[in-house]
């Protein structure tokens, strides 16, 4: 266990070190900052407004960027060691395998849901400061959707960096796979497939597998209970299931889905050649 | 101490070690040579573990090194050619190898004070802004603190200048007994004062294997 951890804690003092971790935080801590600054806690829209409006945008735009952040940081971690014959260094000692890739899980995921959380720290403390109300259900379900939505693709990360020789490949293909993923949620492509009258079933399939839908549709449940503004998939998603559910759905199907491909990904590691 | 049987190793349709046989006993210091893409470097990574054989069988003291890679890694120092952009700084560093690896934090800065390295000026540097020649010192360093049974230099003098080069050599004889060296050089010269045994390679299989 004491490797395990040794490699999660350098891993973390080496993310925090780099300049893509200032950036990171930059932009989550900013666009807290941009909202403050731009008055959104002042404005109404759809009967919102305070703290519970600054999360919801603030949420909006975490469902765009943080997938990309998190693919495009991350997929080089195992891909990028191995291209700069680091990985051949490291793995000449007398860790496990199992040790060493776990180990950068767990340091990356900090490294990746610790900026994102304190953003939303710092807004509601400051809002707590300014006398505004705090919406707690509100600030608890981002809590968890974001880290669901952290393991889904901190997971897809690792299983693309575990196959993918060079870094730049690495890339590429996390670039695809967030492309993908955005065109399919509700307000993109599934339109278009609903328009096109392709079959439901395969249409609703399609979005109950995104993990970016998903996490879109209970983010947004909570403002908007006539789902005036969510696309038609999601409305019958919440016509088919309790709101309850479709939270508890939201939050285990992408922490399912990031272990699941992590696990794969430590598969193909732990027997493809290492270098 | 290590026993090659039948090793092949494919990449696509490139055989880079073909039903390669060869053993390296305890107090032999062996030079292995050969030009470029000879299999030298296919050769090693399969002694340490790296690379899964497409048939035959690597054996270090009668255990595989893919399979039991953390006790076979207990007994085995390497230090690669080029020294890599490790991140950490040279604290961590040694941390990481203290803890994973059991080396002495103290012997390793005995073996950097030798080799004529200052780690404590240099402690919280990261170890890819050390310089060329500092790194393969640091990566020396940690190679004799480990005391491997088993010790691997691949091209190890690349970046060392001749003074480093004497205290790279006196260290080595000071820890060469009971213990397998196995030199990948192109320059026999350099160490031909160490070794005891000389294996060329190419085309992927071993071609001469001379004991001096």
């Amino acid at each position: 266990m004491k490797n395990l951890f040794l490699i999660a804690y350098l891993d973390l003092k080496e993310s925090i070190r780099a300049k893509w971790f200032l950036v990171y935080s930059l932009v989550f801590g900013g666009l807290i900052a941009l909202f403050f600054i731009a008055g959104v806690t002042e404005s109404q829209v759809m009967g919102f407004s305070g703290l519970s409006r600054l999360l919801l945008m603030y949420i909006q735009v975490t469902i765009v960027i943080l997938p990309i952040f998190i693919l495009v940081t991350t997929v080089r971690s195992i891909s990028g060691d191995r291209d700069s014959h680091i990985l051949e260094y490291m793995l000449c000692f007398p860790i496990s395998l199992k040790q060493y890739y776990w180990g950068k899980v767990i340091g990356r995921f900090i490294t990746v849901y610790l900026p994102v959380l304190f953003a939303m720290v710092v807004a509601v403390a400051y809002g707590f400061f300014k006398g505004a109300s705090i919406p707690w259900d509100i600030f608890f379900l981002y809590t968890g959707l974001l880290f669901a939505l952290s393991s889904a693709f901190l997971g897809i990360a690792f299983f693309i960096s575990s196959f993918v020789k060079s870094s730049e490949v690495a890339l590429g293909i996390a670039f695809f796979i967030w492309i993908i993923l955005l065109a399919f949620i509700d307000i993109a492509l599934i339109s278009l497939m609903m328009q096109q009258r392709m079959n439901e079933e395969l249409i609703i399939f399609i979005a109950m597998i995104n993990p970016m839908e998903i996490f879109r549709v209970a983010a947004i449940s909570l403002f908007d209970p006539e789902l005036t503004v969510m696309g038609p998939v999601a409305f019958y998603i919440l016509d088919s299931m309790s709101q309850a559910t479709f939270v508890f759905v939201s939050i285990v199907y992408p922490l399912a889905l990031g272990l699941i491909f992590a696990f794969l990904g430590f598969k193909i590691f732990e027997r493809k050649d290492l270098v | 101490m290590i026993k090659i049987s039948d090793l092949t190793k494919k990449f696509g349709s490139n055989v880079s070690l073909d039903k390669v046989n060869i053993e390296f006993n305890k107090n032999e210091s062996i030079a292995l040579m050969g030009a470029n893409g000879a299999g030298k470097t296919t050769l090693i990574r399969s002694i340490l573990g790296y690379y899964h054989p497409d048939s035959g069988e690597v054996l270090i003291n009668g255990l595989n090194p893919v399979k039991d890679r953390v006790k076979v890694l207990q007994n085995v120092s390497f230090v690669p050619q080029l020294p890599p952009p490790i991140k950490l700084s040279l604290d961590e560093l040694m941390q990481y190898i203290g803890i994973g690896a059991s080396v002495d934090k103290e012997l390793i800065m005995y073996y950097a004070n030798e080799m004529k390295l200052d780690i404590k000026a240099n402690l919280n540097k990261s170890f890819f802004k050390l310089s060329g020649g500092m790194k393969q010192k640091m990566l020396i360093a940690i190679s004799l603190a480990k005391n491997s049974d088993i010790i691997i230099y691949d091209e190890p003098t690349a970046n060392l200048d001749p003074k480093a080069r004497d205290d790279f050599y006196r260290l080595l004889k000071q820890n060469e007994n009971e213990k397998v060296l196995l030199f990948v050089t192109h320059r026999l010269e350099e160490v031909k004062d160490l070794v005891n045994r000389q294996v060329y390679m190419d085309l992927g299989g071993i071609t001469s294997d001379e004991r001096l």
